[in-house]
């Protein structure tokens, strides 16, 4: 009787190393457990900081000597990269799926709404940030403009890079979608995105992690649901790897 | 009435929070492979700009076995939950059953060598501890009063969901990168604890099924010492009592 609760201990800190653990992962009630975690960490940040709650934003002087290029860098496409050479004058920027007014933007149009300037702070899932600032248009003028139909629950944004083979997409709610601080980034520290930072447009969605803020965006999709698009999980890296759709923890 | 020596809340939250604690510092570990420099500021991205560079945890070490950021995170961030939780409960259940105050707060005189030795002496083969002594109380005072709340606190601060919450935070804590770096630290003060605690606890089984079962308060443990005698009362006028 003295013995149990030690070696039950033992046994306990020794099943959390052992393969066990793999079987553990992949079993249903592990992954609604996760699922409900993660639910319940967004739904708790949105709860005490609001649905329109900013990410704290920063001084010219604080920004980051450079900002780091990660993931995609560079486009293989020949039309990116003929359009990257002269400017991008053919690059559109379409909102599409579930809008009344479909629109094909170009980057002059976008530079010709109202401009938000954010300097915040970038942080890849990774553990590393970097401090940029930011200007385009928000999102949410996009969204008026094309009457985005009340059944979108979701956007998704398509992208021109691919990696391990695949199209480069990541996708958000609408209440990030209409968060202030979500806007379609041309220009980085005053000058327009260089290629690594996603040229000519970028997502800024300061209040998750790195992998939602999707470069080289070619269309803003609305849909109801993912499921029908890649492996159905919202992302590049959530079909890829399994990372966490709520990307603010 | 006896008290069992472990309330019940006590053993509750101790062994929830001895399993979360370990899945966190594994999952951590594996979490920590993927960018292995710390920084002090708000940002920090390149190694030269580190001020540690961490070593590559082997996989015995780590959960899951294998490198995957995924898997490791959705175990953290679930962890994190009972954590955080418990140590909100655990701080409640102290300051109202009184354990806080009775066992972990310090007197002056507990901080000075000699009480640390004579705490050391007592817990030596043959010695006769009980209670809760000046090292044990300074001890797990630094473990819930820093440690535990920092470990907390740095977990919220590097969410960047929790930073729209509390902006302050993480001014507070020396910016993103400062707070991961303290997280870590944290984190391992928190191991050295535990290592400590668990290899005295393996000197007496006794203690680690008393986690379990609540114990019973040792009656024969010598009394607390009784309170000083009052001094002499002087044979004059001032020292006769008024009502006297």
């Amino acid at each position: 009787m003295v013995d149990l609760p030690r070696r039950s201990l033992l046994a306990g800190i020794a099943a959390l190393g052992a393969s066990a653990c793999s079987k553990i992962n992949q079993s249903e009630t592990t992954q609604s457990l996760f699922e409900a975690a993660e639910d319940g960490h967004r739904a708790v940040h949105r709860a005490l900081a609001g649905k329109q709650g900013l990410a704290p934003e920063y001084t010219r002087a604080e920004r980051s000597p450079t900002f780091r290029g990660n993931g995609s860098v560079t486009v293989e496409d020949p039309f990116y990269k003929a359009q990257l050479a002269s400017g991008f004058p053919d690059w559109r920027l379409e909102v599409r799926g579930l809008v009344e007014v479909p629109l094909a933007l170009t980057l002059a149009e976008l530079k010709a709404m109202p401009q938000r300037t954010q300097i915040t702070r970038h942080d890849c899932v990774e553990g590393w940030s970097a401090i940029g600032e930011w200007q385009g248009p928000q999102l949410s003028a996009l969204l008026d403009a094309a009457k985005v139909k009340p059944e979108a629950k979701f956007l998704v944004f398509r992208c021109a890079d691919t990696l391990y083979g695949r199209d480069y997409y990541e996708s958000i709610d609408m209440v990030d979608a209409y968060h202030p601080q979500t806007i379609i980034a041309h220009s980085l520290n005053g000058e327009p995105l260089p290629e690594k930072n996603g040229a000519p447009l970028r997502m800024r969605i300061e209040r998750q992690l790195g992998y939602k803020q999707a470069k080289y965006v070619k269309a803003i999709e609305a849909v109801t649901s993912f499921e029908q698009i890649g492996q159905g999980k919202g992302g590049f890296w959530e079909d890829v790897a399994g990372y966490q759709w709520y990307a603010g923890v | 009435m006896k008290r069992p020596k472990h309330a019940l809340s006590t053993r509750l939250w101790h062994w929830i929070n001895a399993a979360a604690i370990i899945v966190l510092f594994m999952t951590g570990l594996n979490i920590s492979n993927a960018h292995r420099h710390l920084y002090w500021g708000d940002y920090g991205f390149d190694p030269k700009d580190a001020w540690l560079h961490v070593i590559k945890f082997p996989g015995w070490g780590t959960i899951p076995q294998h490198y995957n950021l995924a898997v490791a995170r959705d175990w953290h961030i679930t962890a994190a939950w009972p954590f955080g939780l418990g140590v909100a409960f655990i701080w409640i259940a102290m300051l109202v059953n009184g354990h806080f105050r009775r066992d972990l707060t310090t007197r002056p005189s507990d901080w000075t060598p000699r009480a640390v030795l004579a705490s050391i002496k007592a817990h030596a083969p043959g010695g006769a501890a009980h209670g809760y002594n000046p090292v044990q109380r300074i001890l797990y005072g630094m473990v819930f009063g820093v440690l535990l709340p920092l470990m907390l606190f740095t977990g919220l601060a590097i969410s960047p969901g929790f930073q729209a919450v509390a902006p302050w935070l993480l001014d507070l804590l020396g910016g993103r990168q400062s707070a991961r770096s303290l997280h870590f630290i944290a984190a391992w003060g928190i191991f050295g604890f535990f290592v400590i605690h668990l290899l005295l606890a393996l000197t007496d089984w006794r203690l680690i099924v008393e986690m379990f079962t609540g114990g019973k308060r040792d009656e024969t443990a010598p009394a607390p010492p009784p309170p000083a005698p009052p001094p002499p009362v002087a044979d004059t006028q001032e020292g006769v009592p008024a009502h006297g």
